[in-house]
């Protein structure tokens, strides 16, 4: 099963090279990855999205917090919670399908950031299925490149499942 | 006043309490090592390899319970301790190596003699630094101490570039936190309680005990609590010595090449407490397969241990000596069992198991066996020796065949496997305990590893011995060779095997070679009287055989005897 972690960090050089090397040593899957400064610049907070059975994300958290410079470790998977990931999308329509372009990107709240003779670059802000579907949707208008910023995850608050 | 960073080193070290460290110089360190010069307090060791430096440090540190330090250069300096870190690593020995860098301004710059070795050491440490600022230092070393010796201990690696050592700061010894570290070492007692409870159930009941227990100086603890509940006890090879092996309750070691009584008794278990280890492949077996009957009870101060491989039922996280004592209260205060009747019939037929197969082997008057050697080591010893091993063959007869007693008397190399650790560690173990005596159980190829290490141990006068079982054989590998690979012996064969007499000689040691039975006991007697380093070159049964073997990804009872000559027909496909 898929699970979004989120981890407060020591804000220090080194300390994404020792989470990543804790998944790559034991053979997990990093499937995305984010990191930013919090508040308090001395903390960088990160959003790991990876998939196993429970025992291994067990394993994963318990690994996580052994590390000495992760200050807190959550399963954003086991609360309820936000989560968003933007992505930057370059799409080369053929000049009948400008308008449906500008159109799934209203519908989508997208927002067109640049635009060339023959692209549009939009913007989109989502979860998972959101940012899948207007992919979908975009694709036979020609996808010319496509980037994504990865997973970032907040709590919902007081509310626990 | 201002110090340089060299000094500051050193009275870091000095309010550490260190007095000997490991090391070699080379160029970016030659600040450090200018500023040891004229030190009274603490004493570096010259070895002759810096891998050889960090073994030492880790027997040194295995023997006394105090933090082992080694001192190197950048560079090759540097990734020849990567070994030695790794086997402390993997052992959770406390360590803190210090490596020369090139300056900071040089860092990335592929300048000579530079490595990226907390890039390199970063898998291998529990934690490791990289000191960029003077100011930082001594309240680097000072976390770093902290953290190799607290919770499970490990090895720390502090990266020091030249300009660092050079630049100078007011000395300063800072109280530390890390708020992202803080070990759990109470257990927690509702789990303690239910734990002893489930004991009080329990009618097949077996102790496990691993290197936990000995680091975390919880010997007693263990004692009292398999003596009062009448558990049993089996040690994994780095719990050897946390209870006595000569104790009426004690199994000896379990796995791959363990007795055959405590392999039967842990599968037929219905309870197992398993006490600072971490369940091995080495111990397991096929790991389906393991213990199928039993609860259990898992003691470790590091989660990440629990759960891992086997299943379990009651975790506790925690120091073991610390959650043993709130065990053992619980234990006579609430459950108050008597349990002497509830566990005769269990003990009675671990008796059986022992009886059906004891730890023995087939003496011979023509050529020494191994065995023997080491049987003889121990009585001649009076079991009070503070043993290193290499590894292979001669690393699983010692653990068969000596009696370990007390804690800290057994170092060896269990997770990584080093050959070349056991010279080295009782150097190191011989500076943690001049009056003890100290001896290298090795084989011919193993001794090879580190044998420059001679210059080390004579140079400060160190009555090390050094029992090497020769073969001429890479003796495991030619075993599993002969099981597993139809006899095609691929490189393992020693052709050329100096005359390890000779080598000693050359280096200004003692050297005895023993090629009868009959000369054992006076070679050894010899040697033990004298004060200085000793080979001693037992010309063993090349043939002999590490028996009981279970073959890999075999269950732990199904076991390979020495009189077993046919090979049963499943274990050729269980290599691994």
């Amino acid at each position: 099963m898929r699970h979004t972690i989120s981890l407060l960090v020591e804000n220090k050089f080194g300390v994404l090279s020792r989470i990543a090397g804790l998944f790559s040593g034991r053979g997990y899957n990093i499937e995305s990855l984010s990191v930013g400064e919090t508040i308090d610049p001395q903390i960088s907070v990160m959003t790991i999205v990876t998939s196993g059975d429970d025992q291994i994300i067990e394993q994963i958290t318990k690994q996580l917090n052994k590390l000495i410079d992760v200050i807190k470790v959550v399963d954003m998977t086991e609360l309820d919670h936000v989560e968003r990931e933007m992505v930057l999308i370059k799409v080369a329509p053929r000049q009948e399908d400008k308008a449906e372009v500008l159109r799934l990107a209203e519908i989508f709240r997208g927002r067109v950031v640049d635009s060339g003779q023959k692209t549009y670059t939009i913007e989109v802000t989502g979860d998972e299925k959101k940012i899948e579907a207007i992919v979908e949707l975009l694709k036979p208008m020609g996808i010319k490149e496509f980037v994504r910023t990865g997973k970032i995850a907040i709590a919902r608050e007081g509310i626990k499942k | 006043m201002k110090m340089s960073g060299a000094e500051i080193l050193i009275e870091s070290l000095k309010k550490e309490g260190v007095k000997h460290i490991f090391g070699y110089p080379g160029g970016v360190v030659l600040n450090i090592f200018d500023s040891l010069y004229d030190n009274k307090e603490v004493q570096l060791i010259l070895t002759r390899h810096e891998q050889g430096a960090v073994h030492a440090a880790d027997g040194y540190a295995r023997a006394s319970g105090k933090v082992g330090v080694a001192l190197v250069t950048s560079g090759p300096g540097a990734t020849n301790t990567v070994t030695g870190i790794a086997t402390a690593s993997m052992d959770s020995i406390p360590l803190i190596v210090f490596s020369g860098q090139v300056s900071t301004m040089l860092i990335g710059n592929d300048a000579f003699q530079e490595a990226d070795i907390v890039g390199i050491s970063r898998p291998c440490t529990k934690y490791n630094y990289l000191i960029k600022d003077v100011k930082d230092l001594s309240r680097i070393v000072k976390e770093a101490f902290y953290l190799a010796r607290s919770g499970r201990p490990g090895p720390v690696l502090i990266d020091l570039p030249k300009d660092v050592t050079v630049s100078k700061a007011e000395f300063t010894w800072p109280e530390i936190d890390i708020r992202s570290y803080k070990p759990t070492y109470e257990g927690n007692k509702w789990m303690i309680t239910q734990a002893a409870h489930l004991i009080a159930k329990s009618k097949k009941p077996v102790i496990i005990a691993g290197g936990g227990v000995i680091l975390s100086g919880g010997s007693k603890e263990l004692r009292e609590l398999a003596e009062y509940t009448e558990i049993p006890v089996t040690m994994t090879l780095m719990g050897l010595g946390s209870f006595p092996g000569t104790h009426t309750l004690s199994l000896g070691m379990l796995g791959m090449h363990g007795t055959y009584y405590a392999n039967k008794a842990v599968q037929g278990a219905d309870l197992l407490i398993a006490i600072g280890m971490r369940f091995d492949d080495r111990v397991t077996g096929k790991i389906d397969a393991f213990a199928p009957h039993a609860k259990i009870i898992h003691i470790d101060i590091d989660p990440t241990s629990i759960r891992k491989n086997v299943r379990v039922d009651i975790p506790i996280v925690g120091d073991v000596k610390r959650v043993l004592t709130v065990l053992n209260k619980v234990l006579k205060e609430e459950v108050k069992e008597q349990w002497g009747e509830v566990r005769k019939a269990w003990l009675r037929q671990i008796n059986d198991w022992r009886q059906e197969r004891p730890m023995t082997y087939t003496h011979s008057d023509e050529v020494i066996k191994p065995q023997f050697v080491i049987e003889k080591i121990y009585e001649l010893s009076k079991g009070d020796a503070i043993i290193t091993t290499e590894v292979g063959q001669n690393q699983m007869w010692t653990a068969q065949f000596y009696k370990f007693d007390k804690p800290r008397t057994l170092l060896t190399s269990g997770g990584l496997g080093t050959m070349g650790y056991g010279f080295p560690a009782a150097i190191g173990a011989q500076f943690a305990h001049p009056n003890k005596l100290v001896i290298d159980i090795a084989g011919d190829g193993s001794i090879q590893m580190n044998i420059q290490e001679l210059a080390t141990a004579v140079i400060n006068k160190l009555p090390v011995k050094v029992a090497i079982l020769n073969n001429h054989y890479l003796g495991m590998v030619r075993q599993w060779q002969e099981l597993f690979f139809n006899e095609r012996y691929s490189y393992s064969h020693l052709d050329v095997v100096p005359d390890f007499v000779k080598v000693a000689e050359a280096y200004g040691a003692v050297g005895f070679k023993a090629t009868k039975p009959s000369e054992v006991e006076p070679v050894l007697k010899e040697a033990f009287k004298i004060k200085k380093t000793v080979f001693m070159d037992f010309i063993i049964d090349w043939k002999e055989k590490v028996y009981p073997m279970v073959p890999a990804g075999a269950a732990i009872d199904q076991m390979m005897f020495e009189e077993q000559k046919e090979k049963p027909e499943k274990k050729l496909k269980a290599v691994k």
